[in-house]
């Protein structure tokens, strides 16, 4: 399939961070074509209704009705607010796409917030990625002085501001309410919903929260039109999808891929992962961040009932959380042979006790529930019946949570019990081998 | 040794005028939202750490709670509550660099500079930290120091850094 870049076409340019070079190679253009040709912001959020354009954060929302649901009513303010929070295990995409293109982040942004009627954006940087924060706000300072950001925007009547904020380590403000509430200068907590942000997001307002690779679609799609946008792609995954590849794999970094391309092309070809490092065999693949499910290698390269998987939000999904996974956030890590299950299950069921805000009981005590047992597991201290009670303990958090986290820290066992039991009970049964004799158990501190 | 200074700080006028500026990006009565950015800019400028003072202090420039302030920067993994070493070596031992080798890593600081996870070299000069993931999973395995992302490590790449700081510390002094 020929390669089809939307997003990092230009990324690899000299100089293409700078506003001079960016606008020089048809930078700006759908800022342009949105303001003088267009016009109506209703038309706009109609084009990416059209495209199919999913959220890229992770959730897979259609973006041009979330953008719908947004309050033009009432007539308080709006907000945009880009997602640049990334902190989902395996993604670094929006890492990528800030550093090279910071540029093709603002031209989306103002695009986006005059759909939505936005005055103001803010970009939720983690504080973590200090140095894109940099290079965001010498990117905003450039769209300022050449009149794209600020009042009146080519003489439109448009104006916009926008601010970069930035995080300071927690990955559960990823979560777009989350985010909110950081923003606010509060701790991360998610706020139950309803009311969604659309109606009631930063103080109080109407509020679009996107990634921001799902802004930066925005302005392929507003240039080539929604609908050869949405001739891209396979049913309803359209457009590319940015794919951060890690794990043991010959190329690890960041692909754009057309929405499509098998599983297999995507590991095997010298375009993308080049093959599994140091010619060992794939073992298992999470496809989507760390809390998607994950499969071995034989529902992995072909679903259940036998097809090719595909690198589609449909396709990965196949077969439910029994045989399939999600395309979630396009952080993909491969595993090969020598990789325990047991070890990356545990490590996983740290982050997300380490990462729980701590609102909600199942997920406070859940998460560190699992966490105590596959640490027993791992260092050979575990008892059969463990699994058991690991698998019913990730059930009675799966849905019982006011955010995602809950769910997110749960699937990764259940997918790693479902697929891989036989190493759990390994790990019981032949103790003596997998565990470490030099190495003294230490029991968790609480 | 560790100096721990647990005072406020004398923000000087340019100081002073940043984060004055942080408070126009939110709408009036809205200024609370600049905490993160403050906190982020204030700990910079103590050593890298949140004494009580400074957190108070904060609170004021804000014209919020002390106790506002301090549930956040309890909140947040970027927060130091304690001082830290002159050069805090934040290392991800999230899957994606487990797989690729960052408990080695980690074992060999620890082992290098003969200190635990949390501790910090009797210098004051290191602070090990082992912290979940940075975004750098194709880049494993890595460490934040500063504003500085190190990735591919390897234990001959430690050497040089960890001497390169030595050196960055002994010509600062």
């Amino acid at each position: 399939m020929a390669t089809t870049k939307l997003l990092l076409a230009n990324a690899h340019l000299p100089g293409i961070k700078s506003y001079e070079v960016y606008r020089k190679n048809g930078g700006y253009t759908s800022v342009e074509k949105t303001l003088n040709q267009i016009k109506d912001p209703n038309s706009i959020v109609e084009e990416v209704k059209v495209s199919g354009l999913r959220g890229r954060g992770g959730a897979g929302f259609p973006t041009g009705m979330k953008w719908s649901f947004i309050d033009k009513r009432s007539g308080k303010p709006r907000y945009l607010v880009v997602n640049a929070d990334e902190s989902e295990p395996g993604t670094f995409k929006d890492r990528y796409l800030m550093e090279f293109l910071p540029h093709l982040m603002l031209e989306g942004i103002i695009v986006s917030s005059y759909a939505l009627e936005a005055h103001v954006c803010y970009i939720y940087i983690r504080g973590e990625y200090r140095w894109i924060h940099d290079i965001v706000e010498q990117a905003i300072k450039e769209a300022y002085a050449a009149g794209w950001l600020g009042k009146n925007i080519l003489g439109s009547g448009f104006s916009l501001d926008c601010y970069v904020q930035t995080g300071a380590g927690a990955y559960i403000c990823g979560e777009e309410t989350a985010l909110i509430e950081s923003l606010e200068g509060n701790r991360g907590n998610p706020r139950i919903k309803p009311p969604f942000p659309a109606i009631s997001g930063v103080w109080g307002n109407p509020t679009v929260v996107n990634n921001v690779e799902t802004i930066a679609a925005v302005v392929p799609i507003i240039n080539m039109g929604g609908a050869e946008y949405a001739k891209i792609g396979v049913g309803k995954s359209t457009g590319t999808k940015l794919i951060s590849a890690c794990g043991n794999i010959n190329k690890p970094g960041v692909y754009e891929i057309a929405m499509g391309i098998t599983c297999d092309e995507f590991v095997y070809s010298d375009e993308y992962c080049g093959g599994i490092k140091n010619n060992k065999e794939f073992k298992a693949c999470v496809p989507g961040g760390s809390s998607v499910p994950i499969l071995p290698k034989e529902l992995f390269f072909k679903t259940a009932s036998g097809s090719d998987r595909l690198m589609t939000y449909e396709s990965l999904a196949e077969g439910g959380f029994t045989t399939g996974s999600s395309l979630g956030s396009g952080g993909f890590i491969v595993y090969d042979e020598e990789q325990c299950i047991v070890r990356n299950t545990w490590n996983f069921a740290r982050f997300y006790h380490h990462e729980s805000c701590g609102q909600c009981s199942p997920c406070r005590e859940g998460t560190g529930w699992m966490k105590k047992i596959l640490h027993s597991l791992e260092h050979g201290k575990g008892k059969i019946e463990d699994i058991d009670l690991l698998w019913d303990i990730q059930r009675k958090i799966e849905g019982n949570t006011i955010c995602p986290l809950g769910d997110a820290a749960a699937w990764p066992v259940a997918a790693a019990i479902r697929h891989f039991r036989h190493e759990f009970e390994y790990h019981v049964t032949h103790a003596h081998k997998v565990f470490d004799a030099d190495h003294v158990y230490q029991p968790l501190g609480v | 040794m560790l100096k721990v200074v647990e005072q406020r700080l004398t923000l000087t006028d340019s100081q002073l005028a940043y984060i004055d500026e942080l408070k126009t990006h939110y709408p009036h009565g809205k200024q609370k939202s600049a905490l993160l950015p403050v906190l982020n800019f204030v700990q910079e400028l103590n050593q890298n750490w949140l004494s009580t003072p400074v957190m108070d202090q904060v609170a004021e420039l804000l014209n919020i709670k002390p106790i506002e302030v301090y549930e956040v920067a309890t909140f947040y993994s970027m927060y130091n509550l304690k001082p830290v070493g002159k050069y805090l070596l934040e290392v991800c031992r999230t899957g994606p660099c487990m797989i690729v080798g960052s408990d080695t890593i980690i074992e060999y600081i620890k082992q290098k500079l003969q200190i635990e996870e949390g501790e910090t070299t009797a210098d004051g000069m290191f602070t090990l930290k082992c912290v979940e993931c940075l975004g750098a999973c194709g880049y494993a395995p890595m460490m934040q120091v500063g504003h500085h992302y190190h990735e591919h490590l390897t234990k001959e790449k430690i050497d040089t850094l960890l001497m390169d700081f030595r050196i960055k510390a002994t010509s600062l002094n």
